[in-house]
């Protein structure tokens, strides 16, 4: 299996705007695929189909070879799909270590189980501290989630969805509202992982995107205009003009 | 050990109740603290799906009612000695009534779970409120059963070595029942499953993205608060000797939830303390008023106001920490 996850003729619409537009698109295993396209272009939308929040109109999507077009987004997390939001979605009142817990429980297992203690569920807590003790969050274990910076909140975003233990790992917008310390940590971190599971990143920060992607495809009005390496995006007069065109590149 | 010190203060004061009553000659007080635990029971049943859960459940009163009903038709079966539906004889024991309301009251929340929690918000709110109407209303057209009139139990069910017709070892039971309920309750709420719960009252979508099918765990938890209500119900047939389609009207959901949100949305004690203030401020505003149903909106608007968290919120304030 050279392809981790294989996307045919995906079409999503809202309303009379076709977000989607026939999208086809590969990742292969072990690769880091970039998405990038302008404000608006369907790159958050077409994660959402990927992961299964939001349902396709047409198209397949296949995940390490099976069809999961029609599965609902708990199972895809179970055969290996795990996302990070573009806009933090996390459980606020929770600690950084008692979110990072639940994913690791929820990945475990046992989570009808109603006479357990929760706190006792050591190897649960063991791998929560190692994964939170290889992060830029170890300090912050005990920190309540609406108290964390917006940088660390993009962090445990990401060290959520390791939790999960992903073959793939869809990324909208690690680096959004991080400053240049911060991205360039997140752009290490995610270069650490490189090789232990395949990834989608959208992402604008084109510093990022050329410092990490093995291959990039670029997105505009639903369609994938381009598939190709950093210096073939870089060069090709029709990415020039949509999109590294209208914004500082 | 700082932790064991509420629950053994509220075993003890509830305990010696019926002696305190005894002392200062004030039957109504040992009533008033029976219904305090069964309401409380009730209501923290409800805590569990609405403050840890999330699920603003306005129909809770139809499991309680369930509940009493099982206990009332077991009994009104075993009295005529005719089978229910030809086939199941009645029952005026605690142990065989008890369970069975649990269960009833239980597939009851599991049908109107089902159905009410693939939608949400505002929705969800107005499901479950109809259908709990549904409920009232069948009971209401059960002629067979007293209609509204409800059942009148001659006798409190039985346990074997204990005199229930002594209203205090009555009360004891209650509070044997209540005091086993919230050690389970503790358990839950500390369970792999109580987490998982807390974390769907978050963020739902953050679930999902975790690999949780959100639905069933909702289920699950609106079945187990179902019977949780049902147990209190069937506790409240037994010490009322009484049953009937008031105890599941619309307006007990609402006391329930008003319970919950006084006490403390969310918190293990604060069901216990809601149900206490509740049904101590109806009683003295009762005897004062006869529009003490005003007095009480304005003490629930001034707490909901200005309290954040419910009493439990308030006590930690005054102890100067976060809940
Ligand atoms: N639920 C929805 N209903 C209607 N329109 C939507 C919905 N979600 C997205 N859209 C529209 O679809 C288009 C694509 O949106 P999407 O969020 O996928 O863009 P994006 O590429 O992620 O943009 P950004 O870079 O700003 O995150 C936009 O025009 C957006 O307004
Ligand atoms: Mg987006």
């Amino acid at each position: 299996m050279t392809e981790i996850l294989r996307i045919e003729n995906l079409q999503k619409r809202f309303g009379g705007l076709v977000a989607t537009d026939n999208v086809s698109l590969d990742v292969h295993t072990g690769e880091i695929h970039a998405l990038i396209g302008p404000n608006g272009a369907g790159k958050s939308t077409l994660i959402n189909q990927l992961c299964g929040e939001l349902r396709q109109d047409a198209g397949v999507i296949h995940l390490a070879g099976r069809d999961i077009s029609h599965m609902p987004a708990p199972e895809r997390v179970d055969l290996g799909l795990g996302r990070t939001f573009q806009v933090t979605s996390l459980l606020e009142d929770f600690t950084v270590a008692e979110n990072v817990g639940l994913a690791v429980q929820a990945r475990d297992g046992g989570n009808f189980r109603i006479f357990d203690r929760v706190t006792g569920r050591t190897s649960v807590w063991e791998e929560t501290g190692h994964l939170l003790s290889g992060s830029l969050l170890n300090d912050r274990r005990d920190a309540r989630v609406a108290d964390l910076s917006h940088g660390e909140k993009k962090q445990l975003e990401l060290v959520m969805a390791l939790a999960t233990q992903p073959r793939l790992l869809l990324l909208d917008e690690p680096m959004a509202g991080l400053g240049h310390l911060e991205s360039q940590q997140m752009i290490d971190t995610l270069n650490g992982l490189r090789g232990e599971m395949s990834m989608l990143l959208v992402e604008h920060d084109m510093e990022a995107v050329f410092a990490l992607a093995d291959r990039i495809s670029v997105l505009v009005y639903g369609q994938v205009i381009m598939t190709g390496t950093a210096d073939e995006v870089r060069n090709d007069p029709r990415v020039r003009e949509a999109y590294l065109g209208t914004e500082d590149a | 050990m700082r932790k064991l010190i509420l629950p053994i203060l509220l075993i003890a004061i509830f305990a010696l109740m019926p002696l305190i009553a005894d002392m200062v000659g004030k039957n109504a007080l040992m009533t008033l603290s029976a219904r305090i635990l069964m309401y409380a029971m009730a209501a923290a049943s409800l805590n569990l799906i609405l403050g840890y859960g999330g699920m603003v459940s306005f129909g809770h009163a139809a499991y309680f009612g369930v509940g009493a009903y099982v206990v009332g038709i077991l009994y009104s079966h075993w009295m005529s000695e005719v089978p229910i539906f030809g086939l199941f004889p009645g029952s005026n024991q605690l142990f065989v009534t008890l369970p069975i309301a649990m269960v009833m009251s239980g597939l009851a929340a599991l049908v109107i779970g089902a159905l009410s929690l693939r939608t949400g918000g505002v929705q969800f709110i107005m499901i479950t409120l109809a259908f709990a109407q549904m409920i009232f209303f069948l009971f209401v057209s059960l002629t067979a059963y007293g209609g509204e009139d409800g059942i009148i139990i001659r006798r409190a069910n039985e346990v074997p070595g204990l005199n229930m017709r002594d209203k205090t070892t009555v009360y004891y039971v209650i509070l044997v029942v209540a005091v086993l309920y919230f050690a389970w309750m503790w358990r839950v709420v500390h369970s792999s499953f109580g987490q998982v719960l807390k974390g769907i009252r978050q963020n739902e979508r953050r679930m999902e993205a975790m690999g949780i099918a959100t639905y069933r765990y909702k289920l699950y938890a609106f079945v187990l608060a179902g019977m949780g209500a049902g147990l209190a119900g069937a506790l409240m047939a037994n010490f009322l000797r009484f049953t009937s389609p008031d105890m599941m009207h619309w307006t007990k959901s609402g006391e329930m939830i008003i319970m919950v949100i006084l006490g403390g949305l969310g918190t293990f004690f604060g069901p216990i303390l809601g149900a206490a203030a509740f049904l101590i401020l109806e009683f003295y505003l009762a005897s004062w008023t006869e529009h003490w149903q005003l007095g009480l909106g304005l003490i629930l608007l001034v707490v909901v106001l200005f309290t954040k968290g419910g009493i439990i919120g308030a006590i930690a304030r005054l102890k100067g920490g976060r809940e």
